[in-house]
């Protein structure tokens, strides 16, 4: 399957490994598309922005699968990069001052870098969608629920206005919001942040894309909304049977909605592996110190963990391995050598020259 | 329901702000020294005389007498008579308004409509050629004196190229389309006057155009910078990723949330439009109410400066309850 990228593909060597969640069996579609090829293939992205401190290398060597039917978790702190790839899926960051410098991202194999603008739009909303963090934010404020809903419906199917608003009736009853006639009538306003993050659902899944960007979709909401919102997501996700990349910095989140995970850090992926597998066996430092840092209710110690240092910033990102300032195992090769992402298991890869096959065995953490 | 509500109370609320207006100038042109009996009198005419006139006039009164008879008459749609040139204030204000206002409406026309387009247009094309021209351009609008653009619009287009005419509202040769609304343009197409209206409107360039290009450079920068920051929020960038063409992302999305502080900025700009009309109208030789304030005030003439700044003041009242108004339409935050 397509776990890891490159399993199966030009860099890394085949290793075919059995799902540890199979909840994802289930989402694959049954209609004869099941193919073992993922669905979006990111491969050796990078993205930079001209900035006055200089140029920042915001992401480099980014490489990603995601397969049909799964939610695939994104990870990492708070500005490591995790919205810039998001929003380089779909071309929509600034450019200038952004530039996509590297790399391919292929939808069932079609490389959306080399699309034209019209070819793109017809991929935005209709075969790949987003959320965004801030519901408050990313509805218009001066256009109806229904007008905002209705004309992506109407661009994307050719529907005429009572058809299109059948829909939207429709998936707004999907979400959970009662009474979708009068929510149509409304302004974003008019609606509380967790309404609005699932008119958006409602809006972004109207579509029926095969692929749904979620950046920290519950991040802005209150804790109790939060877990409806993700409840919703996954509800409907297996029903239209659309991929998921789920972008947030909470842990929580990650073991209760998705089927595998990618950990970032500093623009670079740093692991990847199924999420029952990432939280019982985590590979690399920065892994250990984030799953480390997740309060736990039966732990002894009263003291929240961290992890020394904080990330550095896009413009001066160190040689070599970008966290080996902040890794308590750092060693010789580390401020020189970027290690590769590699498989150290069936489901599993790690970019870390603790377990990089040559030196691996007399170098692995001291625990 | 709540709108035309809204509208009743705000037009109620004019009453109070009306009679403040009374009140101040009354106070400010009484206060100024001069005695506009002896004015019309002449200055050799004897002391008698001057007093007969100040009591036909009804000078000689207290002035609270004399501050409550304008009011009633006010009531009664009197204006009073002009120590000048004995008219009813009101005829003259019928004969001379409706050029000022023409020109001054002429120019809002024109700074809202360039102005929106160049403010887009530099907002989407930002700190690319098109942007850097009209930035300058902008500049130059905001910093160039009136009567120096006057001048030099009328030394191009009237004396050099000959493709404009210099002065005046209509040529000498066509008599005026018949009085309507006052307004030349408007009264020309009610007439149905093809030759007029064209006469008409070439006569309204250049001052309309001389007018506006303080405005027109403001309202650009307002457009462009509220465009700006309207087209990094995320709805904007929720309508480009689900595939909306740049074209309707600017002109549905961006364009009536951009339009708000530009909103603001039209209706601040129609007051100092029809104040900075004064100018504009001795240059072009526009015959509107610059000239008769001007002559008013050097007169003395306090029926016809009351009755003047009465006017200015509703017509701007009026104007920013439509500001108001159209706030409520493009913003549905403000319910009234």
């Amino acid at each position: 399957m397509c776990w890891i990228p490159g399993y199966g593909g030009e860099r890394y060597a085949p290793t075919r490994g059995k799902r540890d969640v199979t909840d994802t069996a289930r989402r694959i579609p049954q209609d004869g598309t099941k193919s073992a090829a993922p669905l979006l293939r990111i491969r050796d992205l990078a993205v930079q922005f001209e900035t006055r401190q200089g140029l920042a290398r915001v992401l480099e060597g980014v490489n990603l699968d995601i397969c049909r039917g799964e939610i695939a978790g994104l990870v990492g702190e708070t500005g490591c990069g995790k919205s810039v790839l998001a929003r380089s899926i779909l071309r929509i960051i600034p450019q200038p001052p952004g530039r996509i410098s590297q790399g391919r991202i292929l939808l069932d194999g079609r490389d959306l870098l080399q699309l034209s603008a019209a070819q793109l739009r017809r991929v935005r909303g209709r075969e790949i969608s987003m959320i965004f963090q801030e519901p408050m934010t990313s509805l218009n404020p001066v256009f109806t629920v229904g007008n905002q809903m209705q004309e992506i419906v109407r661009l994307h199917q050719c529907m005429d206005r009572k058809e299109a608003r059948a829909v939207c009736l429709d998936m707004l009853a999907q979400v959970n919001l009662p009474d979708a006639r009068e929510i149509l009538r409304k302004y974003p306003h008019e609606l509380s942040g967790g309404m609005r993050q699932r008119v958006m659902i409602a809006m972004e899944l109207s579509c029926h894309p095969r692929l749904l960007i979620a950046d920290e979709p519950t991040t802005a909401l209150d804790v109790t909304v939060q877990g409806q919102v993700l409840t919703i997501l996954k509800t409907l996700a297996g029903r239209h049977q659309v991929s998921i990349l789920l972008i947030t910095h909470d842990m929580g989140v990650v073991a209760q909605l998705c089927d595998r995970v990618a950990v970032m850090y500093a623009g670079q992926i740093v692991e990847q592996a199924g999420v029952e597998h990432l939280f019982a066996h985590p590979a690399h430092p920065y892994t250990r110190g984030l799953i480390g840092a997740i309060p736990s209710l039966e732990g002894e110690s009263a003291l929240l963990q961290t992890i020394e240092g904080s990330v550095p910033p896009p413009t001066q990102v160190p040689p070599g391995c970008r966290f080996h300032p902040r890794c308590p195992h750092r060693f010789s090769p580390c401020s020189r050598e970027v290690p590769p992402l590699e498989a150290i298991d069936s489901a599993h890869a790690v970019a870390c020259h603790l377990f990089a096959s040559r030196q691996g065995a007399q170098h692995g953490p001291a625990d | 329901m709540g709108i035309l509500f809204y509208i009743v109370k705000r037009l109620l609320a004019l009453v109070p702000v009306i009679i403040g207006v009374t009140l101040l100038v009354f106070i400010i042109s009484h206060a100024i020294p001069g005695d506009p009996a002896r004015m019309m009198a002449g200055q050799k005419a004897s002391a008698q005389a001057v007093e007969h006139i100040r009591r036909s006039l009804g000078l000689d009164r207290p002035l609270p007498v004399q501050y409550v008879s304008y009011l009633g008459d006010l009531l009664r749609g009197h204006l009073g008579f002009s120590i000048r040139n004995q008219r009813p204030v009101i005829a003259d204000l019928r004969d001379f308004f409706p050029a000022t206002l023409e020109l001054t409406l002429a120019s809002m026309l024109l700074c809202v409509s360039v102005g929106l387009v160049l403010g887009i247009v530099s907002a989407i094309r930002r700190n690319r050629l098109s942007d850097h021209i009209i930035r300058i351009f902008s500049v130059v609008g905001v910093s160039t004196p009136v009567f120096w653009l006057g001048l030099m619009l009328l030394v191009l287009f009237y004396r050099n190229l000959g493709w404009l005419p210099g002065s005046g509202r209509i040529d000498i040769s066509l008599s005026p389309p018949a009085h309507v609304t006052g307004l030349y343009v408007i009264d020309a197409l009610l007439e149905g006057s093809w030759d007029k209206l064209r006469d008409v409107l070439a006569h309204l360039i250049l001052p309309a155009f001389c007018l506006s290009s303080v405005y027109l450079a403001v309202i650009t920068r307002i457009v462009r910078s509220s465009m700006i920051e309207v087209l990094g929020q995320d709805y904007v960038t929720t309508a480009r990723a689900n595939g909306l063409s740049e074209m309707r992302v600017v002109m549905k999305h961006a364009f009536k949330n951009s339009l708000i502080p530009t909103v603001t900025i039209t209706g601040l700009s129609i007051g100092e439009l029809l104040g900075g009309a004064v100018l504009t109208e001795t240059i072009f030789a526009w015959p509107g109410m610059g000239k008769y304030v001007v002559d008013s005030i050097d007169f003395l003439d306090f029926p016809a400066i009351m009755g003047f700044t009465l006017l200015i003041a509703l017509v701007y009242m009026l104007i920013n309850l439509c500001v108001d108004v159209v706030y409520a339409f493009l913003n549905p935050q403000i319910r009234y």
